[in-house]
Order: structure tokens, then sequence, then C-alpha cells
């Protein structure tokens, strides 16, 4: 089984968020950039099928040589190769036509894409990538089992889960529950000396443009100081909720 | 050129995202100087989407789409929507929802924003302000193709009733092989669900363990609400994972959040900063999430909750 997992270049989860040029752009001066949480448990998920079943697994990003380091850390995870599609990654649209050209050019028979990147959670990027490449698709999935070209994955639904059963080409939109937390893998020094060594090939774009542009950024206004309320005094509480915040 | 929206039921009757994102159609539809039509599937009651501005129902009835199907789904909203010549298609953020939204804009070469959190601030651009990075900022974007994909947050919108009447008619799409097919469904259908809630009430490891979990339910259970959990706890297996609210779990976008010996991580803060009013329950006074919350109370959730469900009981009853 040939696999592709792709890999989203995203701030660190306890970044501070900050905009630059009028509030346009996203600033990145201080931010460390880590793999997407989505995509790191496909990843691991990926390496389980990678030993168990005798999987390759390459890796893809789209954006520019900065994103690189993500890529290799990814490679000193276990992945044995690393695609980087050199042009800057703009809306989900455009990440996902020229994921599909790779997808096309590479034969993948199963791409793990997170459910959504944590930057601009779009969530689109997966659904996208299989309907412009004409695969099966499961989204917020939390277990796939691949038997030759069969599969069976568990999905989220809203308020529980669901077991469907499909066929390769397949492409999910994974997440916490593919892999346990624990089972997340932190790259050895021999995997980061063995990462050095592997492929990372860059491939130009394909002609796409962004169907969606983020032309302004702004941040929710600051919150007010919390109303604490005794605990002897919930009557209070009852009170606050019911007339001054009318929820209850 | 009408508004699509896609009103999503569940065993015939229409959830109340349905209701809230017939109301956003027709907010938008009115500043395009347009009508609403929505499409409802195996829904039996269609004309209480008039009391929401829907001018127009297409009815689809069939059995091949009782189980819920992304792309069947995303393939019958594609024709509806060539059908009514929409310019502009409506989604809820549920699950099923954000699972068909991305296959239904590549089926109509639609720009696609998701988690919209309010109506078009211009409709040329059209421009819509949505959530991103996980909830620490918003994002104004412009949708630049000539049919534009929302969806609409759960919650940022609510209900706005009007006194209108929708027309019926019924309609037969052509439906696609699937590639994928349900086996079976495991869902607690007496619950309120999380994406659903106005309400959610959420423990954390204060709680002590599993076995102390029923004045959650009690407490959910008195507000009509959804018990929700912070990672901890469903990593610990005291809950479930789809209870697990936060930065790799569930978004939440209640109208009132109570977090009850949850410190507040900031990934779980990311979580539910969408939330109207947050109410924190702790014995800590420096817990991180106090800084983020409407109400607070400092104490024991051992004694605090029971209180509060009886109070919340006494102000039922007099309601």
């Amino acid at each position: 089984m040939k696999i592709l997992v792709c890999i989203s270049h995203v701030p660190d989860t306890t970044s501070k968020i900050n905009f630059t040029d009028d509030n346009s752009k996203f600033d990145t001066n201080g931010v460390q950039f880590v793999i997407n949480p989505n995509d790191e448990f496909g990843l691991t998920r990926a390496m389980w099928f990678k030993e168990k079943q005798g999987a390759s697994v390459d890796v893809v990003n789209v954006g520019g040589a900065e994103t690189e380091p993500t890529l290799r850390k990814a490679l000193a995870i276990g992945a044995d190769s690393a695609i980087r599609v050199n042009t800057a990654a703009l809306d989900g649209f455009q990440v996902a036509k020229q994921l599909a050209k790779v997808v096309q050019d590479g034969g993948y028979d199963l791409v793990i894409a997170g459910r959504e990147s944590i930057d601009y959670n779009g969530g689109m990027v997966p659904g996208m990538l299989a309907g412009l490449t004409n695969a099966n698709f499961v989204n917020n999935c939390i277990n796939l089992e691949v038997d030759g070209t069969n599969a069976t994955a568990v999905r989220e639904i809203d308020g529980g889960k669901e077991t469907v059963a499909t066929t390769l080409p397949l492409v999910i939109g994974g997440q916490k529950g593919l892999v346990e937390e624990s089972d997340l893998r932190i790259p050895n020094m021999r995997g980061i000396m063995m990462a050095r060594k592997k492929p990372l090939t860059v491939v130009e774009p394909v002609d796409a443009n962004a169907e969606t542009s983020a032309v302004a950024f702004e941040k929710p206004t600051p919150k007010g100081a919390v109303t604490l309320v005794s605990p002897d005094n919930l009557d209070e509480l009852v009170n606050l909720l019911h007339n001054e915040a009318k929820v209850i | 050129m009408s508004v699509l929206v896609y009103t999503e039921s569940e065993q015939g009757k229409f959830k109340k995202t349905a209701f809230e994102v017939a109301s956003y159609a027709k907010a938008v539809a009115t500043q395009l100087g347009t009508t609403v039509t929505a499409v409802a599937i195996n829904a039996n009651d269609a004309s209480a989407l008039g009391n929401y501005g829907v001018d127009k129902v297409l009815n689809v009835s069939n059995s091949q789409l009782d189980a819920f199907n992304a792309k069947t789904y995303a393939d019958v909203l594609k024709q509806a929507a060539e059908k009514e010549n929409a310019k502009v298609v409506i989604v809820s953020s549920s699950a099923d929802s954000k699972y068909l939204a991305p296959l239904l804009a590549v089926g109509l070469n639609a720009g696609f924003a998701s988690n919209v959190v309010d109506v078009p601030s211009s409709t040329s651009p059209f421009t819509v302000k949505r959530t991103a990075f996980t909830n620490k900022a918003f994002s104004m974007t412009t949708i630049d193709t000539d049919v534009k994909l929302v969806a609409v947050s759960n919650n940022a919108f609510g209900l706005v009733e009007s006194s209108g009447n929708a027309s019926a008619e019924d309609f037969s799409p052509t439906l696609p092989e699937s590639g994928v097919t349900v086996q079976s469904v495991d869902k607690a259908t007496d619950k309120v669900t999380i994406a659903d809630a106005e309400i959610v009430v959420s423990g954390g490891r204060g709680l002590k363990g599993p076995e102390n979990w029923g004045m959650i339910e009690e407490l959910a259970e008195v507000l009509g609400a959804a018990t929700a959990c912070s990672k901890p706890v469903s990593d610990l297996g005291w809950r479930p994972h789809s209870e697990h609210v936060g930065q790799t779990g569930k978004p939440v976008a209640a109208n009132l959040y109570i977090a009850i010996g949850i410190s507040g991580a900031i990934q779980h803060l990311a979580g539910i900063n969408a939330s109207k009013v947050k109410v924190v329950i702790n014995t800590d006074a420096e817990a991180p999430f106090f800084k983020a919350a409407d109400y607070g109370v400092v104490g024991d959730a051992f004694e605090v909750v029971p209180q509060l469900i009886e109070k919340l009981k006494a102000f039922k009853a007099q309601q």
C-alpha cells in the first residue's frame, strides 16, 4: 500500500497570535511551527500501517522552503520520503489542487490528512482532495483498518460514532483517536540523522488560483474581569445567568 | 437566482440548526435582493421552514438517503443548486455538513468559507467574518468565485422568525454511487449533542473520577444541556473522546459553557472561546480559566454543583 500523509506547517498550539501589515498578515515573528496536531495522529497511523502491513509512507506539504524543517521532522518520525510543492499555501482549494496533482502523479492508495489545520481551521482540504481525485472519503476518522483494497473506518459523528465500509483509493480526514496520544512519536537522534539522508523532493506547482482570500484579521475584543460569586450565594449566579447574561 | 440552504433533519424532524441556517440564508437573500430555497431530505413537515424565511422548499424523499452519505448528499445539493441557479449555498457546521461541504465545493467549483459567524459585511466582494487560529482570531474572508459556499458556525446567528409561507416542490435528483457504506451507528439518541447544544456542562480532572459524573449529568439535565469534558478526562478514559472539547477535540460554540474542575489550558480555551458566556467552578482561584470566564465560583465542585442543581431546579419551577 502506498500512503501519502499531508502535513500542514502550523504555529505551535501555545503561540500568541498577532498580525502585521495593517492586520492583513499573520505575524510569524517568534512563532515556532510544528506538524499540525491532526496530521500527527495520521502520520503515526501511517507508521503503524508501514510497520504492520508493509506500506510505504510519503509526506507532502504545500509551502515555501521555510516548511522543510517540519517535513524533516515527519521524516525523522519515520516517513520514507517527502515532497514539497513549491508555492505559498493560499487557501484550501488551491492547496487541494496542488495535492491532487501529487496524488495523481504518485498513484497513492491511501491519503491521510488532518480533519483541519489549527491555523485557518477550514476543514476543507481532505474533502476537496477526495473530490478532485475521485477517491472515497471519510471525514473525522478515528479508526482505520485496511485489508487489501477494502477499508473499514470509524468516524466521529455528532453525539457518537459510526463505522463505514469503503474501498481504496481513499482519502481520510483524520484526528485524535486514529492513534492514542501516548503513541505519538517524538523523533529520536537516530531518526533525525536518518532523516537528513532521506529524499525531500521539491516539485513546482500547477496553475491554480485561490478561490478565497483572508483580507483582514482581527482579534476578539478583550474580555472584562470575571464576576466572582460566593459559593454561599448561588442564587446570585442563577440571577446573573438569567437577568444579566440571559442564557437561562 | 436564489440563496440555497441545506436544512438538516433527523428521523424526519428538522434540527435546530436547520432553522438557524434558514434564518441566516434569509438575511443573505435580503442583502442580495433575492429569495431562499431550502433543500429538505426526508423531512416530514417542510412548511415549518417558512417561519424562518424560506420561500421555497425542494423536498427530496428517497429511502436511499435515510442514512447520511456525504458524497450522495453533496451531489443532491449540487443538482439543487444548479436547478435553482444558486449563487450562494449555505450549510451548517454540523459534522455531517462539514463532511459534505468540501465535496460540494468541488462539485460547484465554489469558494468555501467555513466557521462563519456573521452575515456578509459586503456582497461585492462577498466578504464574511469567520473564526481562525482556533478561535484566537477572526478572519475577514472574501469568496471570489461565481458560486459561494458558506458554513455557518452553530449558535453564531441564532433563530430569526419571520411570517412567510414556504411553497413546496418535489425534487428527485439522480443519486450517484456513494463508495462509502454505513455499517453501524453508535449514538445516544436521548442526549443533547455538543454540536446542537445551547448549553454545555463540562467536567475536568477536578472531579477526581468517572464515578462522580452523576452530578455533571444531573446539572446538564436540569439545563437541557450537553455534557462534555477536558482532554485529560478523555485521555484517562473517564469519558468518551466524543465529549472531549478543545483544540484536538470538539469545538464548542454554545450560548453558555459551564466548566467544572477544569483549570483552562490554552488548548481547552481555544476550543471553547466561541461560546458566548462562560462560567467556571474551581477550587483554585489562580486557575487560568478565571481569566477567560464571565462568571466564576471559587469553591469545591462537590459542594457547589449539588447546591447549584437545587437552585436551578427551584428557578425552573418558578418559570
